[in-house]
């Protein structure tokens, strides 16, 4: 009989504000250690916390995009151990009355539960030297977000998946810039095993995992673990363990008997947290739509592949971008065509954020509606976009500079394909002799003679007719 | 208008404080000739942070501990002319009755030196008692402005919860601290108050409602106000005190005012609530004073673990040791419901008492506490006697009602008595304006000057 994996995830998201939780200190990352700090998150005598609105509104706007019930009242709490990258020797967090509750995140054909969303505040760094340790204390107070799931996740690729949708979401509402490598969001996960249908086993949490790799390998390792156990007749101990990516193991940290008893209780600095219920409506209208609505609306009113909504909403930015060129084009098939295939790979290829690029929704827009109209053929299109893409110069003007704009009329290629025909009489008279692959030639040589500035469809139709037609 | 002279004041300190210990620390500063015309001299307790002294709060662990900012009552009171010419001496992060729990030494009565000035804001008392300053700040968590206030016999005024801000202010017990004054008449109470009191975005718990003028109208009397005296407090009272208070009542009554009993029947288990409430908290507040980032560190610590042991073993004195753990027990896990929950519930049932009685009654009146100024080293030993000192103040803490000590005459050994006024949240007016009838009765307060 087999074992099967349940899986929960605890996920730290840094909030998007500008300063920290609970006073007015930069969260910016990077800066000299210990500059972006004062007296509230030093935690020097006297000083208190004021609540950071801004921290509030985001962790709002993600328990609506979440489909949490945002509380009306909720309360800060104070979690007591001693470490020194926390200063006050608590930290402030919410325990019995989160923010959000229930809530759920559609992940593939799978809804994960979330039990709850609530907000707390980070801990500084320590920095441990041969003989020494440092304490940086600038991102202490930053605010952060903790969302927690239900034990619905059965493998670690669920798991993962589960991760990348989180991160997408929250990146979609601004929430969390979602930037791993600096330490924006962190995920514990509890695994326990069982067999199918019995009750839940006892768990064990893996810390700090910082990538949907890591995340991946750690559950597969903690399923292997404990497999391992009770295979052997063992039994699990509930306990905490340490990722260590280089090695790819969990380690235990410590176990239920020695865990702190936090001694949490309502922080009497800080006044019960009420949310008018019109503050959240507003909130509400500032949630954008999130990928899953995207996907079908573009699916439903653009008949764009499921494939291509996939890859057209991954980012936000990507999706806005791609929306505004359709509105812009007024042709959802083209852009998305166009940000799919070529802004995608010129993002890629130059390593550039959407924020930097110089082609505007608007640009992209206007170059597709010069293809639509016929002013300039497919190829110059090409050729347009990439110096677009270079030169940040609007299309009309880069039609203009470069002589691209297509000519469409009738008798100027007729003019053109004459002179073709009566420089080629080799090759008109294979083609009435019945060679009929010639075609393509004499239409290129046409091309060629217009600078590939010929309507192509009219160029086609133009030599097809002299061909047919009693010799000229 | 409060009014002194700061050399004056620096002066009658040089001479005077050898014998009380009123200061922890006097200020340098070479007062200039001339003083603005509006200055005065003022007293703070050193729990106030300020940036020209340091702050020891009573404490060790602070070491020479200098504070980057003004408390905000502190900032006030400089921008209103107040000259701080010291900062007073208080029981160890102003947990204590008597001021012996100082790690500076104990301060002396200024009427009698045998015995204690009270506790916690003792130093700030005293100072103003024995007429080295007009007024001063002191801290109240359950009764620390207006038991040493009674102790003195002088005026000692503790505000509603969040009428002055809390910042600046070093946290003994978040939900029930507040900086409360002292003066030797009600009108500089009144008057210092109104340069404290207001809101203060730099403190959540600071309230928005409008600063009354407390003076406008503090001599209309009492005629028709309607005075409750909480008879579960005065019930068991005898002897000299029940005599003194009964006679402050008469002083009511023949002011016109409709003097009833008053019930307010969960008043008894203040001081079991006040202690589970105050310490667990305090348990937790205390946590920063942890030797990483200011104050004292333990010179044989080696590791992070004798870091925490041994300076906080060092730095904290019994007392503050006793009430960490107390507190760290009545928040753990396992008897949280049975303690701190409980008390919190009790608590809830006590606001809900005074909110009834005031329906009923404009003010409150108790005695400021059971017995005049108890004997250097009588209760040190003892902390439940000691603990008794706050049966009467403690209660308007853990409602976050206003309450003052008003003095009312003396034992028969010459020690102050004081009765106490308690009002309902932000009705500091009408306590101002009861307290003031008395004092024009009474004139207790020319033995003080
Ligand atoms: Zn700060």
């Amino acid at each position: 009989m087999t074992w099967e994996a349940v899986i929960g995830l605890e996920v730290h998201a840094r909030l998007l504000t500008e300063s920290k939780l609970f006073c007015g200190c930069a969260t910016s990352f990077g800066a000299a250690p210990n500059t972006h700090v004062c007296p509230v998150c030093l935690a020097y005598p006297g000083a208190l916390p004021v609540l950071n609105r801004r921290a509030v509104e985001l962790a709002i706007r993600m328990a609506i995009a979440t489909d949490c019930e945002v509380q009306p009242r909720s309360v800060f709490a104070r979690k007591n151990y001693f470490y020194p990258d926390l200063p006050k020797g608590y930290q402030i967090s919410q325990f019995e009355r989160p923010i959000g509750t229930g809530g759920h995140v559609e992940n593939g054909g799978m809804t994960v539960r979330l039990t709850r969303i609530h907000i707390e505040e980070d801990a500084g760094k320590l920095m441990h030297e041969s003989d020494r340790s440092l304490v940086d204390l600038n991102r202490a107070g930053t605010p952060l977000i903790e969302i927690v799931s239900e034990p619905d996740l059965r493998s670690a690729s669920d798991a993962a998946a589960y991760f990348t949708r989180l991160r997408q979401i929250l990146m979609y509402t601004g929430a969390c810039d979602g930037n791993m490598e600096e330490g924006s969001l962190r995920c514990d996960a509890n695994v326990s095993l069982r067999r199918p249908g019995a009750p839940l086993g006892t768990r064990s949490e893996v810390k700090n995992v910082n990538s949907f790799r890591y995340l991946a390998r750690a559950i597969e390792f903690e399923i292997e673990r404990q497999t391992a156990i009770l295979e052997s007749g063992g039994k699990i101990v509930q306990e905490t363990r340490l990722f260590d990516p280089a090695a790819g193991e969990t380690r235990s940290m410590r176990t239920k008997e020695e865990s702190h008893d936090y001694r949490y209780f309502p922080d009497p600095d800080l006044l019960t947290l009420e949310i008018e219920q019109s503050w959240i409506e507003s909130i509400r209208g500032t949630v954008p739509l999130l990928p899953r609505q995207r996907i079908a609306r573009y699916q439903q009113d653009y008949a764009i592949s499921a494939g291509d909504a996939e890859v057209l909403t991954a980012d936000r930015g990507i999706a806005d971008f791609f929306e505004a060129t359709a509105a812009e084009a007024a042709n959802a098939k083209s852009a998305a065509n166009w940000v799919r295939n070529e802004v995608l790979r010129v993002l890629n290829d130059r390593k550039t954020e959407l924020a930097d690029y110089r082609v505007t929704p608007a640009m992209l827009g206007r170059l597709i509606r010069l293809i639509d109209s016929g002013a300039i053929g497919g190829k110059a299109a090409k050729e347009v976009f990439d110096e677009m893409s270079e030169s940040g110069d609007q299309p009309e003007t880069i039609v203009e500079k470069k002589g691209l704009s297509q000519v469409s009329d009738p008798a100027a290629i007729r003019d053109a394909a004459l002179l073709v025909l009566e420089r080629n009489p080799a090759q008109v008279e294979q083609y009435r002799a019945g060679k009929i692959q010639i075609f393509g030639f004499l239409v290129g040589q046409l091309m060629k003679e217009m600078r590939g500035r010929a309507n192509a469809e009219m160029a086609n139709q133009v030599i097809r007719e002299l061909l047919e037609s009693p010799r000229a | 208008m409060i009014s002194g002279s700061i050399d004056e004041s620096l002066r009658t300190i040089r001479e005077n404080d050898g014998r009380i210990h009123a200061f922890l620390h006097v200020a340098k500063h070479d007062v200039p000739a001339i003083q603005p015309a509006d200055s005065f001299p003022v007293a703070i307790k050193d729990n106030l942070v300020t940036t020209d002294m340091p702050t020891t709060c009573g404490s060790r662990i602070l070491g020479e501990f200098y504070s980057p900012f003004d408390a905000t009552a502190v900032a006030r009171l400089r921008a209103a002319g107040g000259v701080i010419v010291g900062k007073t001496n208080l029981d160890e992060f102003a947990m204590g009755s008597s001021t012996e729990h100082s790690a500076f030494g104990v301060t002396r009565n200024p009427w009698d030196d045998t015995r204690v000035a009270g506790g916690s804001s003792g130093g700030s008392a005293a100072a103003v008692a024995a007429g080295m300053v007009p007024v001063a700040l002191g801290s109240e968590t359950g009764g620390s402005v207006r038991q040493p206030a009674a102790f003195c016999g002088i005026v000692g005024v503790k505000p509603t919860y969040g009428r002055v801000s809390r910042n600046g202010l070093v946290a003994f017990a978040s939900s029930l601290d507040q900086i409360g004054v002292f003066s030797r008449r009600v009108a500089e109470s009144a008057e210092l108050l109104a340069i404290i009191a207001g809101h203060d975005p730099l403190d959540s718990t600071s309230s928005r409602v409008l600063v009354d003028d407390y003076r406008d109208g503090i001599d209309s009397g009492v005629s028709g106000l309607r005075v409750g005296i909480v008879g579960e407090a005065i019930r068991d009272l005898k002897g000299e005190v029940r005599a003194n208070f009964d006679a402050a009542v008469e002083v009511y009554r023949r002011g016109g005012a409709k003097v009833e009993t008053a019930h307010v029947p969960s008043i008894g288990y203040s001081i079991a609530v006040y202690y589970i409430i105050a310490n667990a908290e305090a348990s937790t507040n205390l946590s920063r004073f942890d030797g990483i980032r200011y104050g004292h560190r333990s010179a044989r610590a080696r590791t992070l673990g004798e870091i925490y042991f041994d300076s906080r073993g060092e730095g904290f004195g019994p007392e503050v040791k006793r009430r960490i753990m107390l507190g760290t027990f009545a928040l753990s896990s396992g008897y949280y419901d049975a303690y701190y929950g409980r008390a919190q519930k009790v608590r809830a049932k006590l606001r809900a008492d005074f909110a009834t009685a005031f329906k009923q009654f404009d003010i409150l009146l108790t005695p400021t506490t059971p017995e005049p100024a108890f004997r250097i080293g009588e209760k040190v030993s003892d902390p439940l006697s000691m603990y008794l000192s706050d049966i009467f103040t403690a209660p308007a803490n853990l409602a976050g009602i206003p309450a003052m000590a008003v003095p009312s005459g003396f034992s028969s050994e010459g020690l102050p008595l004081s009765l106490q006024i308690m009002a309902p949240h932000f009705q500091e007016k009408v306590m101002f304006r009861a307290a003031q009838f008395f004092e024009n009765e009474t004139a207790y307060w020319r033995a003080t000057t």
